[in-house]
């Protein structure tokens, strides 16, 4: 069944990735609209994410929608062992799109092929999160107002992250240079930087990370270091806090750098690092309102031209 | 001076594959599901091979399979000789030639992915023919050929 469903980005072309951030620009300029006036979203949660699951939420209301849905996956039918099919078909029938999230790799893919009504993939397992890796280009753009030639360090937890493998494939169209500072334990996959040589995406690896390391960066991507990720607990111990970063590493920082983090964040930035220029990790969450407002009018068929003539905006 | 004999019986119509490594031949079985053809099927197991040592042969009276039938057989024999019988005599010979996509055939090794928790088929795209690289059309895992578990 063809629909217009959000799997996933990596596939997506250099000219659509551009078409969403400015469809995702128009809303950050009016916010509120009644453009999904009539129209109901659900969002079906089969595991627990409040800040992915609020955004979208959000999206949705402040385009008029109606939302219905669940939030969390022991008051489904899923717990009694009812298939994922069941569940997409049954509200299908009362919905005009699905957002939704699943602890199973290809669970959206799935039900994008099974579903009547177009799905959008708000993360599935560890295989994609497209929604983020939308938000994160928006916040590329914007700060640094290009996507073209940046320098791009992504650090910490390279080797579980989908956040930063979605970065890398999304960003092959623009000729980043990226930097890869993690820990060996947690070191960039060989698959992805296989990608990089395939792609002719320039890579650095390091270890250190320190002032000078991060002098060229225009983008900072920092993740967590999650301590349930090692098999080596004393490994974990000795770069715990290797990959933390303080306010005095970012006297030689440029002064377009941003600094962006997918959140949650725990200490992985020094908490003074929040009244800087450089933090830029909670607009970040914001623009990821105006990027899920894109997905879900892209994915029910409503186009650039609809939202730039839209007469339903809420001054 | 001893007699020659055929060690399988001549077929009159139908199906002979032949050169199956012996320790395949009940994949091949399954992958073609012959427990379910009616005809006569005829199975030989560690039969004497110049070619591979031992060997076994399968001939299927009166079916013929489709080359998407066939083309399963990659999975586990890629090398295995295809003869269409009519009348005793053969008429064609078919190689096995690796699909571009294989559906319901193999297993998802991520234990995480939907198709080992949802009832459905599993699809993988063959991504490199020669390697035998494989990647799941749901979870993106990839996966090489020596390494697949049979639905």
């Amino acid at each position: 069944m063809e629909t217009r469903s959000l799997v996933t980005i990596a596939r997506h072309s250099k000219e659509k990735l551009l078409y969403l951030i400015e469809m995702a620009q128009e809303f950050e300029r009016h916010p509120n609209r009644k453009i999904l006036d009539g129209k109901i979203v659900a969002t079906l949660f089969f595991e627990p994410s409040t800040r992915t699951r609020l955004s979208f939420e959000t999206a949705a209301n402040r385009l008029g929608a109606k939302v219905i849905g669940f939030a969390d996956p022991k008051v489904t039918s899923g717990t009694k062992g009812e298939t994922l099919k069941d569940t997409i078909m049954m509200v299908s029938n009362y919905a005009d799109i699905i957002v939704m999230r699943h602890y199973l790799e290809g669970a959206a893919q799935y039900a994008s092929e099974i579903s009547p009504v177009p799905i959008v993939n708000a993360g599935d397992g560890a295989n994609q999160h497209p929604s983020q890796t939308m938000l994160d280009l928006y916040s590329i753009y914007k700060t640094q107002g290009t996507l073209e030639n940046l320098n791009i360090y992504l650090v910490g937890d390279l080797k579980y992250g989908r956040t930063v493998h979605s970065i890398i494939t999304a960003m092959r169209h623009f000729n980043p240079t990226f930097h890869f500072i993690a820990p060996d334990e947690l070191a960039m996959p060989d698959y992805y930087k296989m990608y990089c040589k395939e792609n002719n995406i320039k890579y650095f690896e390091h270890q250190d990370f320190d002032s000078h390391t991060i002098a060229d960066a225009d983008i900072l991507y920092m993740t967590r270091v999650q301590r349930e990720r090692f098999t080596d607990l004393e490994e974990y111990e000795r770069v715990k806090d290797r990959y933390l970063l303080k306010e005095d590493m970012l006297f030689r920082a440029r002064a377009n750098m941003k600094i962006l983090h997918p959140l949650p964040r725990v200490n992985e930035i020094e908490y003074s690092i929040d009244n800087t220029p450089y933090a830029y990790y909670f607009q970040q969450a914001r623009n990821g309102l105006y990027a899920r407002q894109a997905l879900i009018c892209d994915a029910l068929g409503i186009t650039l031209d609809d939202i730039k003539n839209d007469k339903t905006i809420i001054a | 001076m001893k007699r020659q004999e055929l060690q399988v019986a001549a077929l009159q119509n139908g199906t002979v594959i032949d050169h199956i490594p012996s320790s395949k031949i009940f994949e091949v079985i399954n992958l073609l599901h012959l427990e379910k053809v009616s005809t006569s099927v005829t199975i030989g197991i560690n039969l004497k091979s110049k070619k591979m040592g031992h060997k076994s042969i399968l001939k299927i009276a009166d079916r013929f399979f489709t080359d998407e039938e066939l083309n399963q057989l990659s999975v586990v024999t890629p090398n295995v000789s295809l003869a269409i019988i009519r009348d005793y005599e053969v008429v064609e010979k078919k190689e096995v030639k690796m699909p571009d996509e294989l559906i319901g055939i193999i297993k998802c090794d991520n234990h995480k992915c939907i198709t080992n928790n949802e009832p459905m088929k599993t699809h993988f795209h063959v991504l490199d023919k020669e390697k035998g690289i494989l990647q799941c059309r749901y979870c993106n895992r990839e996966v090489t050929l020596n390494n697949v578990k049979l639905i």
